[in-house]
């Protein structure tokens, strides 16, 4: 009696230290290769590095990270099956990852279907609008960066406004939303031309735009080179009215690419581009300072937003695992959902039930390009 | 002229000649071997990427633009000679798959070899842009255009005046005669894959400050190359060049006075109106066809 | 032969079941059947009839959308959408082929080409009616008032569609018709100068193939529960090629087996990580230039050589 008590015990014992072995598990899917490359590298190191990181600091509630990362290289189809993949096969605890719209919402459907969290780092507003019960976001949407573009014009003195987008989802998706909010925000679109992916000269649609009556400012929806491509054939033409980009090509690259074209150009964009330059007050200081330090440290290479992206979806996920209490789905989506205050790379958030993302138009910065580098525009 | 007109010409003219050298690479390629290599992009995405590599790592870029053309050449060479001769007797449609797995191939190598962020060179002669009948002309882009002009006087040279030229001539008409006649097939393919591989670098080395490169820059450009060589008949060289300008004035003044999005929609419905009415291309010799 | 292939098909899609343990073995065994749906049509045209499609995708494309948007924005029952789709590319098939597959080689395929990339863009520009390049959602299939939803439930679907196709191809092949496409591959002329209509044969294989693609886009896009423009792209007509091509041309069960190979590769190959494109290619031209017939065939005459051998 004395000795099957033991074993019971014993038994008990090994099973809950095995719980508390037991890894929690972050699926991601991310466009590493691809089209979108631009967006899922930088995500996929910042997940690595992370998870490293925490794991070496002790773990979460005594558990180490498991990462378990697929390549979607921007197809929605690979991207669900490797989300079933994640939910199916890997039992993962909660899904990062994304990086395009269209990869998004091909996962949305088997998120929700599966009752797990699901933090994307996609841009386009229609992710969490509408809300969606395990679907949430950490990129700033498509809609806040047109709204922030138009507020900026207006203070300019500019209402008559020109758009060229690309042809990707991104370019399309923000071009959309741009319509829907121009009248809102006070401004009127007079042309609208686009480029298509890939494409090596767009002066004559610059051209178009350059001879439409009375437009006053020019925004470009878009990422990758074709932004880079349009800045230079502005300067070439001569076109002198106000010319604003998109957040997605807030990186360095585009400025170097750009080189002396680029000067005088607006974009929204999160602090983290101008971590060191903020002032000493300003509360999101230590959080992209610190990440950007981190990140350009291990991979000798400039930091991206789209990194913090994923950055501020991975601690997102820790801080609701933590305040959950373990990986229960459904707490860690309740914990998810009432996150407040937390401070990420892209601002300040504050999830609610109504709102799966959290970000105001305070955190985005308005940034211009001066002398080859980001200045904060006040 | 209006102002705007001549803007969309220079347009036009400026993606024509990019066209236009990626176009003769797969004429020179089809000549020889009727094959029609889809990984012609990547030559130029090689060109592109090896001398942006180069001059990061010092050299200057007269010099790196001549190591990265003499690597796109050895790639080329390695091509004909690891995946195309092997293959010398498959279908049509085989060896279609044969080169677009070579593609698939060299973009991996690339962003493995490289990476895959975006790279630009420096202008040549410089960015002040120059004015020409109210409308603005990049140095670059005279670059391109001197470039091809070149190009095609030394190709005509070559097939003309020298013994490999017309060695590769002969084998285009008739391989069973040219081998006969003492002429290495082997030789001759290895050559004109080289040749087309170093041309395409070249195009890639030229576009390079202007519309910048990438690991996978090669993909349209192949793809819009293959319809200009097609357009202008398939094996002909003044018929690719043809080609390659008509693709970049139709896309060009088709984006200025149509639709912007749908430029691309109107190069290919006049390319299959084209291939329609003339089947063997504007310049395409109608060649007769053993039944 | 063909008898016997088409049994072990039958025999193999009862059975798998039993080896696929979860959702998502489901869903990589589906697309594997819609894959071959196309693939075994696309056969008729290319190892068959001689032809070359570098942009059936396209078709694809059509038949997802045309009954997504039938679906979706005008309220029509799904199947109903369906059928009006498939049939509306049949027709667009049929009006396009006929000028079209008077161009031969190079040509033909350029045409092709260029048509699945008009059928691309504009499905990716229009977004109004499309949702643009980030795609649209579907509703899913009803039958009556029943929701054809679910893994386990839409492999069974997909295996009768695809056992009718392979069925219907199989006799195809053994008519007049197949004999006819098969003259058509061996000489065009030769074949018109018995009396073989060349256009009219090409356009039937050229139109079949082209429903069929329809069919399993339409499938496709009901079971997924979304669609993007990239079901349409260049990328997708030249894996569709490959996987006839690698699966063996002429070869109905290699259209499968082609089918069955390329589309669970790259969930092999994710080991390889960021050497995954290079392995694909590299996979692609090592097949293509050591079995330059395809597998099936291969494998099949180097059978026929074995059994030959005196023992």
């Amino acid at each position: 009696m004395f000795f099957r008590s033991l074993l019971a015990v014993g038994a008990l014992a090994l099973a809950s230290a095995v719980q508390a072995q037991e890894p929690i598990r972050i699926g991601a899917f991310l466009s590493v290769t691809g089209p979108a490359a631009f967006l899922g590298d930088p995500e996929q190191k910042t997940l690595e590095l992370y998870v490293e990181k925490i794991n070496a600091a002790g773990g979460v509630l005594g558990r180490k990270l498991q990462l378990y990362s697929y390549d979607s290289a921007g197809d929605a189809e690979k991207a669900r099956a490797y989300v079933k993949r994640l939910i199916e096969q890997d039992k993962v605890d909660v899904l990062v990852g994304g990086s395009t719209t269209g990869e998004t919402m091909a996962a949305v459907p088997l998120a929700e279907a599966a009752n797990v969290p699901f933090i994307s780092l996609a841009g386009a507003v229609v992710i969490i609008e509408p809300v969606k019960k395990w679907v949430f976001k950490t990129p700033h949407t498509d809609r806040m960066a047109c709204e922030k573009v138009f507020d900026d014009m207006r203070a300019r003195g500019a209402t008559k406004v020109a758009l060229i987008s690309g042809a990707g989802g991104f370019d399309r998706s923000m071009r959309a939303e741009c319509l829907k909010v121009a009248a809102q925000r006070g401004v009127q679109i007079v042309a609208d031309e686009s480029y298509g992916a890939g494409d090596t000269d767009m002066t004559a649609q610059l051209t178009k735009i350059k001879n439409t009556p009375g437009v006053q400012a020019v925004l470009n929806c878009g990422f990758g080179q074709g932004p880079a491509i349009v800045t230079k054939n502005y300067r070439q033409l001569g076109i002198q009215v106000p010319f604003y980009q998109s957040h997605g090509v807030a990186s360095k690259q585009y400025v170097k690419l750009s080189g002396d074209a680029a000067e005088g150009v607006r974009l929204p964009a999160a602090a983290l581009l101008v971590a060191e330059t903020l002032p000493a007050a300003d509360k999101q200081k230590k959080v992209v300072v610190d990440y950007k330090r981190e990140y350009e440290a291990r991979f000798k290479s400039e930091v991206s937003t789209f990194g913090g992206h994923a950055y501020d979806g991975l601690m997102l996920a820790v801080d609701a695992i933590k305040r959950a209490g373990g990986t229960d789905r459904a707490k860690v989506r309740d914990a998810l959902e009432s996150t407040k205050g937390y401070m990420g790379t892209a601002g300040v958030v504050n999830m609610s039930p109504k709102d799966h993302m959290g970000l105001d138009l305070s955190a985005f910065r308005m940034l211009e390009v001066r002398k080859g580098d980001w200045t904060l525009v006040q | 002229m209006s102002a705007e007109l001549v803007q969309f010409l220079v347009a036009g003219i400026t993606l024509g000649a990019i066209y236009a050298l990626v176009a003769l690479g797969f004429a020179i390629i089809y000549n020889a071997s009727h094959v029609i290599n889809f990984a012609q992009g990547e030559f130029v995405m090689i060109g592109g990427m090896a001398a942006t590599a180069f001059v990061d790592s010092g050299l200057p870029l007269p010099l790196a633009a001549a190591a990265a053309v003499a690597a796109a050449t050895l790639v080329g060479i390695a091509l004909e000679k690891l995946a195309v001769e092997p293959a010398r007797n498959a279908s049509v449609v085989t060896l279609i798959i044969i080169t677009i797995g070579a593609s698939i191939l060299l973009r991996g190598l690339a962003s493995l070899v490289w990476d895959k962020k975006i790279h630009s060179l420096p202008a040549f002669t410089g960015e002040r842009p120059i004015a020409i009948g109210g409308a603005t002309l990049l140095p670059q882009t005279l670059w391109v255009l001197g470039a091809t002009v070149v190009a095609v006087a030394a190709l005509w040279w070559f097939f003309n005046r020298t013994l490999t030229g017309s060695a590769i001539l002969a084998v285009s008409h008739n391989r069973l005669a040219a081998r006969l006649m003492g002429i290495s097939v082997r030789r001759v393919l290895m050559v004109s894959f080289g040749l087309s591989a170093g041309l395409g670098a070249l195009a890639g080395i030229l576009i390079a400050p202007i519309s910048f490169t990438s690991w996978d820059v090669g993909v349209m450009l192949g793809l819009k190359g293959f319809a200009a060589a097609i357009l202008g008949g398939l094996g002909s060289g003044p018929g690719a060049i043809a080609g390659g300008l008509a693709l970049g004035l139709i896309e060009a003044l088709g984006a200025g006075y149509l639709s912007s999005a749908y430029k691309d929609v109107f190069a290919f419905v006049i390319i299959l109106g084209a291939l329609v009415f003339l089947p063997d291309g504007l310049a395409g010799r109608r060649a007769a066809e053993r039944v | 032969m063909s008898r016997k292939g088409f049994a072990v098909l039958a025999l193999v899609v009862a059975l798998l079941p039993l080896a696929l343990t979860n959702n998502y073995t489901y869903e990589v065994a589906i697309v594997v059947g819609l894959n071959a749906i196309v693939c075994v049509g696309l056969n008729l045209l290319i190892g068959y009839a001689g032809q070359i499609s570098l942009g059936h995708a396209g078709f694809f494309g059509l038949g997802a959308y045309g009954s997504a948007i039938l679906a979706a924005r005008y309220g029509w029952p799904p199947f109903a959408g369906l059928a009006a789709a498939v049939a509306a590319v049949s027709l667009i098939a049929w009006i396009i082929g006929k000028p079209v597959l008077r161009l031969k080689g190079h040509y033909l395929a350029m045409a092709t080409l260029g048509l699945g990339i008009i059928v691309a863009v504009v499905l990716a520009t229009e977004d109004q009616v499309t949702g643009g390049p980030d795609g649209m959602p579907v509703p899913p299939l009803t039958l009556g008032s029943v929701v054809l939803q679910g893994e386990k439930l839409w492999y069974w679907i997909v295996a009768v569609v695809l056992l009718a196709t392979v069925w219907l191809a199989l006799n195809l092949i053994d008519s007049p018709r197949g004999r006819a496409w098969r003259a058509l591959h061996g000489s065009e002329v030769a074949a018109g100068a018995i009396g073989i209509d060349p256009a009219r044969h090409k356009l039937s294989a050229f139109v079949l193939s082209a429903a069929l693609a329809a069919l399993a886009g339409a499938l496709t896009a009901h079971y997924s529960g979304f669609i993007t423009p990239a079901k349409a792209s260049f990328l997708h007509s030249i894996e569709l090629v490959t996987m006839v091509v690698f699966g063996g041309m002429a070869s109905t069960f290699g259209a499968v087996v082609g089918a069955a190979i390329l589309t669970t590769l790259p969930q092999l190959l994710t080991v390889f990580k960021e050497y995954e494109m290079v392995t694909l290619g590299a996979v692609m031209m090592l097949t293509m230039i050591f079995m330059p017939q395809g597998l099936v065939p291969t494998l099949e005459k180097a059978l026929a050589a074995a059994r030959r051998k005196p023992e």
